[in-house]
């Protein structure tokens, strides 16, 4: 294990060299706001904003350190968000203040421009600039912000070695690969120590080999600095390694919040539940797969090296799991009893929804089945009827998880 | 036609239809086969001392001394410019953008008399200039400078409005999440992003004001060692003595195809 990253008192210092220039930095100890609530520090955000057709209206927090994930399918006003608390959008009606600035304040026409808000932002694409090496893109941050020049060009190559790829520093955004540059990108958008990291669908344009060293790093850097992170994003699976709260946004709306795995185990809206799409099964990371707290063993093939002990989720989809009236023989590794709690038509095909069975493990409550109407009708099934529903191991992905 | 394919094996491109060859042949040999001619035609004994009499070495050193000065003159004032024209949200940016790009279109004469007018001595400004400075600008190095700059600066604009059309606002988005202020994400990723744009652009704006005729003539007029450049050289030769005219001109085709090859490399090994 690499040591953990200290933050440095970036702030005080900046506001130092910036000799009272730098008004966008109150310095410490004289608040400019009258709201305690938000001298407590973190994201505090309302937004409201019309575009087009389309009305954004939200309300999020983020605690200092915390990681919150943002879940909602195209359209549902995710990057109006981020342009917003980035300040490269001004809504109609917001505020939002963040470690006790306030950044955004129509109803005082306050707008912080970007490059003072201390909000950085990595996005699906690394946009590395052309022009410079690995290394000089990690120190461009650290160069605004008034260090020296050797001072941060050490400091980038240290944050290059962090990442995994400190043997690059010297190479062009040109010669490397898609998930290298999201690496430098992702060092560069740290070093500048941000009060509030944005990620935007960080890992969509990674290939599928990619995507999951890159979020592991990315998972380790952002828990070892206790960096406060916004993440959007429509895989769950981001959500689940690097999230500890999950709020849901549909249409403009939050339709639900809560710590990621309560919210993704048991969907209260459908949409949540549609947007979730996957069973979850939380627990810690073993030899086979996953032990949850009971001491059942989920048998899955891990997505990226993780020790045993440590947090880990099981992850299947609902179309991966069969149902049977009576304990099935044969290859499926992880079979378990359960209690049919209800039916969902979803278009094509029924979900069946379980609840825990007297027989089976707890975790089996809010389990979701994909079958066909043809397989219900064969089956003959109805709520309150005990089934077993079989699972292959190879279906099941079982990834690192925070906390 | 057989598909060319390239002896160490490669991509193969498709079959272009015979009705594209033949006019590109003609085109070819229209710009060609002249310049070849002129290749032929030339002196080639007595080639150095043509080029090198006392006018012709006048003409040639103002020629240089005033297409560099005029690409500055470009480079300092169309860059903001195109900064302007791509980047802001003024209204009015269409007409703005015909207005610059004016003198792309205008016969070069006219822009000269426009700017005698202008600035000459009984014109609005050149009244003003020579009553409290006494300044005279028409037919004095200075007037060659700025004729130049009128013509050859909207090849600069177009060409870096361009490329940061292309590179789009995404890095200095980017800068500013990192804390750039807009002069200095101007200064550290904007212009070195658009570089490739920029020296094209001022290349092509060199050679425009190298190759000045009108402009000049109207507002500068032909004084061997002041206002007479190459172009205009070449032309009066061209009445008496082709010989100096063609060797001279061949002087021109040099630069030219120098020029040529400069940006055309960067175009292709730029950074991108």
């Amino acid at each position: 294990m690499r040591p953990p990253i200290r933050r440095r008192p970036w702030a005080a210092d900046r506001a130092d060299r910036a000799g009272g220039s730098g008004e966008g930095h109150p310095s410490p100890g004289r608040p400019t706001e009258g709201d305690l609530r938000s001298e407590s520090g973190g994201l505090r955000a309302r937004v409201t904003t019309r575009r087009g057709g389309f009305t954004l209206d939200v309300e999020i927090e983020v605690a200092p350190g915390e990681v919150v994930a943002v879940l909602g399918p195209n359209g549902s006003g995710k990057s109006t968000l981020l342009g917003t608390l980035a300040g490269l959008y001004i809504p109609k009606d917001a505020r939002i203040t963040l470690g006790g600035r306030t950044l955004t304040d129509t109803a005082t026409g306050l707008a912080v421009p970007a490059h003072r808000r201390r909000v950085g932002l990595l996005s699906q694409q690394a946009l590395l600039f052309p022009h410079l090496t690995a290394r000089d893109n990690v120190a461009f941050g650290p160069r605004c912000a008034g260090r020296g020049r050797r001072e941060s060009l050490e400091a980038a190559g240290e944050r290059l070695a962090e990442v995994g790829i400190g043997e690059l520093a010297d190479r062009r955004p040109s010669a490397l690969s898609g998930g290298q540059a999201q690496r430098v990108a992702i060092a560069r958008a740290l070093a500048v120590e941000p009060d509030l990291l944005l990620l935007d669908e960080p890992f969509a344009a990674l290939d599928v080999d990619a995507a999951p060293a890159v979020r592991s790093v990315l998972r380790r850097l952002v828990r070892d600095t206790g960096q406060t992170t916004l993440l959007v994003t429509h895989d769950v699976v981001d959500a689940v390694v690097l999230a500890d709260r999950l709020v849901v946004l549909a249409e403009g709306r939050v339709v639900e919040a809560g710590p990621t795995a309560e919210v993704l185990a048991r969907p209260r809206s459908a949409f949540a539940a549609r947007i979730a799409g996957l069973d979850l099964v939380t627990g810690t990371a073993s030899g086979d797969g996953l032990t949850t707290p009971e001491g059942t063993t989920v048998h899955g093939i891990a997505s990226e090296k993780i020790a045993g002990g440590e947090p880990a989720v099981a992850v299947f989809p609902p179309s991966a799991v069969a149902v049977h009236r009576h304990r099935p023989d044969g290859s499926p590794r992880n079979v378990l009893p359960v209690r049919l709690a209800a039916l969902e038509p979803q278009g094509e095909v029924v979900r069946l929804r379980a609840a825990a069975s007297p027989d089976g493990p707890p975790w089996a409550d809010g389990l979701a089945a994909d079958v066909t109407p043809a397989a219900v009708a064969e089956l003959g099934v109805e709520p309150g009827d005990d089934l077993w529903f079989a699972v292959k191991a190879t279906e099941v992905a079982v990834h690192p998880r925070r906390r | 036609m057989t598909r060319a394919r390239p002896a160490g094996g490669g991509a193969v491109s498709l079959a272009l239809p015979w009705p594209v060859w033949v006019p590109a042949a003609l085109g070819f040999g229209l710009i060609a086969v002249p310049v070849a001619g002129l290749v032929v035609r030339t002196d080639w004994p007595n080639f150095l001392a043509l080029i090198s009499t006392p006018a012709a070495l006048d003409a040639l050193w103002l020629s240089l001394v005033t297409g560099l000065i005029s690409t500055a003159f470009c480079l300092l004032l169309g860059t903001p410019l195109a900064l302007v024209l791509a980047r802001s949200h003024l209204p009015g940016l269409p007409v703005l953008r015909s207005v610059v790009l004016l003198p792309l279109v205008l016969p070069p004469v006219v822009g000269g008399l426009t700017l005698l007018f202008l600035l000459g001595r009984t014109g609005p400004v050149g009244q003003l200039l020579d009553a409290w400075f006494g300044i005279t600008v028409p037919f004095s190095t200075e007037a060659v400078i700025i004729a130049q700059t009128f013509v050859a600066m909207p090849f600069l604009v177009v060409s870096l409005e361009g490329a940061l059309r292309t590179a789009g606002e995404r890095y200095e988005v980017v800068a500013a999440t990192l804390g750039a202020s807009p002069l200095t994400a101007l200064r550290r990723v904007t212009i070195p992003v658009v570089l490739p744009g920029l020296v094209s652009g001022a290349v092509l704006s060199f050679a425009r004001a190298l190759g000045e005729f009108g402009a000049t003539i109207a507002f500068a007029g032909n004084l061997q060692g002041t206002t007479q450049t190459l172009p205009l050289l070449i032309y009066i030769q061209s009445q008496n003595d082709l010989d100096g005219a063609v060797a001279m001109s061949l002087v021109l085709v040099v630069v030219a195809v120098l020029i040529i090859v400069t940006t055309r490399t960067r175009d292709v090994t730029g950074v991108r």
